[in-house]
């Protein structure tokens, strides 16, 4: 089998398995019990917050955990639309976000703010004139990706970031800047005092790095004010109550501890594949169209292709009798009819959409594996277009 | 007296069919013991002409009724109270009964219908009627009689033995007791019509078997799922049964490959009907069974239809040939087949189809245009590629 579908989700590690056991057989308490068992496993959890900030550049009071990528980023937009609506009603966005802030984003239209969303190239880079200029007095928020899940694009969080604290100082405004960083964390440097330095909100997810899913966290820079979007018993100092999903949370830090463990080597990896596999398309199939960025600002673990004359949907089954799992588009937006809105962003024609592949993955995978891809890609996109050629 | 509920079943047609009466009744006894045979405690029987249904009190009696109303060959069904032949305790049980009545239902008015089997029981039904009514009225102080609208219509069954009060009738699908009819195959689609048409012959009395036809990896394997659920939908009608699967896509490659574009719907169509009549004949099958209807799409059309039916010399079944869509989509509804149709996975009709589809083929050019495939060939391999599950009521 080769799975090559990482940006829906990732394999668990055995470790994170182990640790996750452990939670629900033995260390099952609620952390906010008083007795023993409460009070290990309330360590457990601040162990695990302790991982995340500092896999993230970030202090341990200024994480906090989640369900994941899409209530973290539901809490930001939701929430710090409320507390500075007094200041503003403009929300900076971009076309391409994945529909956890997409939709928020819709629904703030509805509730009277106004959206901007942000455009992009043909290999999904933003537009940073439009973006500039779309700063001004009324903007509260902006909210910006770090990595795009469809294409692998890596935005310039440290340029926008700039921006903002740039605008800010010299407008004396308090404009927010969030990043949903789901796809960025563990594949690419998500560093609060590095690249990601002025960023006020981060997400990030458990399952796209090895770890459990339904679990998320979300950074909140301290002395930034964020109304809770869960509200309830006070877990989490009041910003996400309901009771800790204890056994996630230390799967979660276990995974990112790996993960971070060995960032380079395993990035590596990713890269190596992705590379690997790159070449052999271009060489072994014509006419396709690599919608994902061909230098620096390609993640390493996305490849975004289009085989013209097919359908991305004929070529995953296909290629799923061989072993081989791939994605079209994204695997959120696969079920549902119609064409990603990351592409028809790009501008892509129908023909670039419909026949578009996602590849993803992870440090597992290898280049005999690459190798056995381009073989059954090739084969799958002949038969199809064979077939094809009679009309 | 009356620890268990029990449920009064009538056979429709099957009471006329004279001579053959006990055979009916007995397969209709054994079906409607085969729908409920998850409940333990029931006891089905066949007695004076009636089949009774007697199920302990414990026992869920809506979901039995349920159950019993899915049976082909049920023309409806009452749950009732028993008392014995005799008049007095005829009163007091029907007075319970009222009562009941009025508490759930706030009844007001009321009406008895006497009937009695027992020609040997001395007072005559009209009688009876008058008795049971003047008790009625006594026990209940409430109720007045209302002999052109009543609220309640109470039924007194006097046999031999046991009298039998009830007030409505559930009605049932009618039709004939499954197996009473030879085995059919269905070719189920996905759509809205075929599991409609699976489950008309099904009424009748024939046993039924499918066979469903995809095109993966052209079409999705969240189609076939789609087609398993309707399957079982069918199933919890007329049981348990297999689903044969069969990919077309080396049979439509090779027309898409060998012969005029739109032609492709009709060639396709004359496969899935050879590969349907080797899997019936293999199967027991008598005849084929599809959701075609005059006109409703390019393929089936008049001169399509002709053209479909040459291609298999067993008898092909089309129950919804003249119904309208609007009336086929409201007995989908009815069976409950329906949400599951129109969930939108493309089938494999949909992907193949030409632009610009043939309405009128002529049998002669069409046999020509296919005489260059080996049919044979590519049937005897679609065959014995099949898979087969196994589908269970849901």
């Amino acid at each position: 089998m080769v799975y090559l579908d990482n940006s829906a989700t990732t394999r668990q590690y055995d470790e994170v398995t182990g640790v996750m056991t452990e939670m629900m057989g033995q260390v099952y308490g609620n952390p906010s019990s008083l007795h023993l068992l409460g009070v290990e496993a309330e360590k457990r959890v601040r162990s695990s917050r302790k991982i995340l900030a500092a896999a993230l550049g970030a202090s341990e009071e200024e994480v906090y955990f989640t369900s994941g990528g899409t209530e973290s980023d539901n809490t930001v937009l939701f929430g710090a639309s409320e507390a500075r609506k007094r200041a503003g009603k403009k929300i900076i966005t971009t076309a391409v976000e994945h529909p956890a802030v997409l939709e928020p984003a819709r629904r703030l239209e509805a509730m009277g703010f106004t959206v901007e969303y942000i455009g992009v190239d043909d290999t999904c880079h933003l537009n940073m004139g439009q973006l500039i200029s779309a700063i001004d007095d009324d903007t509260i928020l902006i909210s910006v990706m770090g990595v795009n899940n469809e294409t692998g694009t890596i935005f310039p969080i440290d340029e926008i970031a700039a921006l903002k604290d740039k605008y800010n100082r010299e407008h004396k405004t308090d404009i927010l800047l969030h990043s949903d960083a789901v796809q960025a964390f563990g594949k690419v440097p998500v560093d609060l005092k590095g690249a990601y330095k002025g960023v006020d909100f981060l997400s990030v997810s458990g399952h796209k790095i090895h770890g459990p899913k339904g679990i998320g966290a979300l950074y909140v820079r301290k002395g930034v004010h964020l109304p809770p979007f869960m509200n309830g018993g006070g877990q989490e100092r009041h910003m996400r109550s309901g009771t800790e999903n204890t056994p996630a949370i230390a799967g979660f830090g276990k995974a990112a501890e790996m993960g971070m463990k060995d960032f380079a080597k395993r990035t590596e990896a990713m890269k190596r594949a992705r590379n690997h596999l790159l070449e052999g398309l271009i060489a072994e199939i014509p006419d396709i169209r690599i919608n994902s960025p061909q230098d620096e600002t390609a993640s390493p673990s996305v490849l975004n292709v289009s085989f013209l004359g097919t359908r991305g949907e004929v070529l995953l089954h296909t290629l799923e009798q061989d072993g081989i799992f791939v994605s079209t588009g994204s695997a959120c937006s696969s079920n549902k009819k119609g064409q990603s809105h990351v592409l028809t962003a790009m501008g892509l024609s129908g023909k670039e959409i419909e026949g578009a592949i996602r590849f993803s993955f992870s440090e597992e995978n290898t280049l005999e594996e690459m190798e056995y891809v381009v073989e059954k890609v090739k084969a799958a996109v002949t038969r199809f277009r064979r077939l094809g050629s009679f009309r | 007296m009356n620890e268990q509920n029990i449920l009064i079943v009538r056979c429709g047609e099957v009471a006329l069919k004279g001579m053959n009466k006990p055979y009916f009744e007995r397969m209709l006894v054994d079906r409607i013991r085969k729908n409920l045979k998850e409940f333990r405690g029931v006891d089905v029987r066949r007695q004076e002409g009636l089949i009774f249904v007697r199920a302990d009190k414990a026992l869920d009696i809506q979901a039995i009724i349920k159950q019993v109303s899915k049976v082909f060959g049920v023309a409806s069904i009452s749950q009732a109270v028993e008392a014995p032949s005799e008049l007095d305790a005829i009163g007091a049980e029907a007075v319970k009964y009222m009562l009941g009545l009025i508490e759930e239902k706030g009844v007001k008015t009321f009406k008895v219908e006497a009937k009695r089997a027992d020609k040997n029981f001395p007072v005559k039904s009209p009688e009876i009627g008058r008795i049971i009514g003047a008790k009625v009225l006594i026990g209940c102080k409430v109720l007045k009689v209302d002999v052109h609208e009543p609220d309640v219509l109470l039924h007194v069954d006097v046999r031999s033995d046991r009298t039998y009060i009830y007030d409505a009738k559930i009605q049932g699908f009618g039709g004939l007791p499954l197996g009473t009819n030879g085995k059919g195959l269905v070719l189920l689609s996905g759509g809205i019509d075929s599991p409609v048409a699976a489950w008309m012959m099904a009424k009748r009395g024939m046993l039924i078997e499918a066979v469903h036809f995809h095109s993966y990896p052209y079409t999705s394997p969240r189609a076939q799922e789609k087609v398993e659920d309707l399957a079982r939908i069918v199933a919890s009608y007329c049981g348990r049964f297999k689903l044969h699967c069969v990919n077309l896509l080396p049979i439509q490659e090779q027309i898409v490959a060998n012969c005029p574009e739109e032609e492709t719907t009709i060639h396709v169509r004359m496969f899935m009907m050879r590969i349907a009549e080797r899997i019936a004949r293999d199967t027991g099958c008598m005849m084929l069974i599809t959701g075609e209807n005059l006109g409703q799409v390019a393929s089936q059309t008049a001169e399509a239809l002709v053209v479909t039916d040459s291609a298999v010399s067993m008898p092909v079944m089309r129950p919804l040939i003249a119904m309208d869509k609007t009336d086929i989509m409201d007995k989908a509804q009815e069976i409950g087949t329906f949400e599951t149709s129109i969930q939108p996975y493309e089938d494999c009709c949909t992907v193949f189809l030409p632009k610009h589809p043939s309405t009128k083929p002529h049998l002669d050019r069409i046999l020509a245009s296919e005489s260059v495939l080996d049919i044979d060939g590519l049937v005897e391999a679609a065959v014995a590629a099949q898979e087969v599950i196994s589908i269970f009521p849901e």
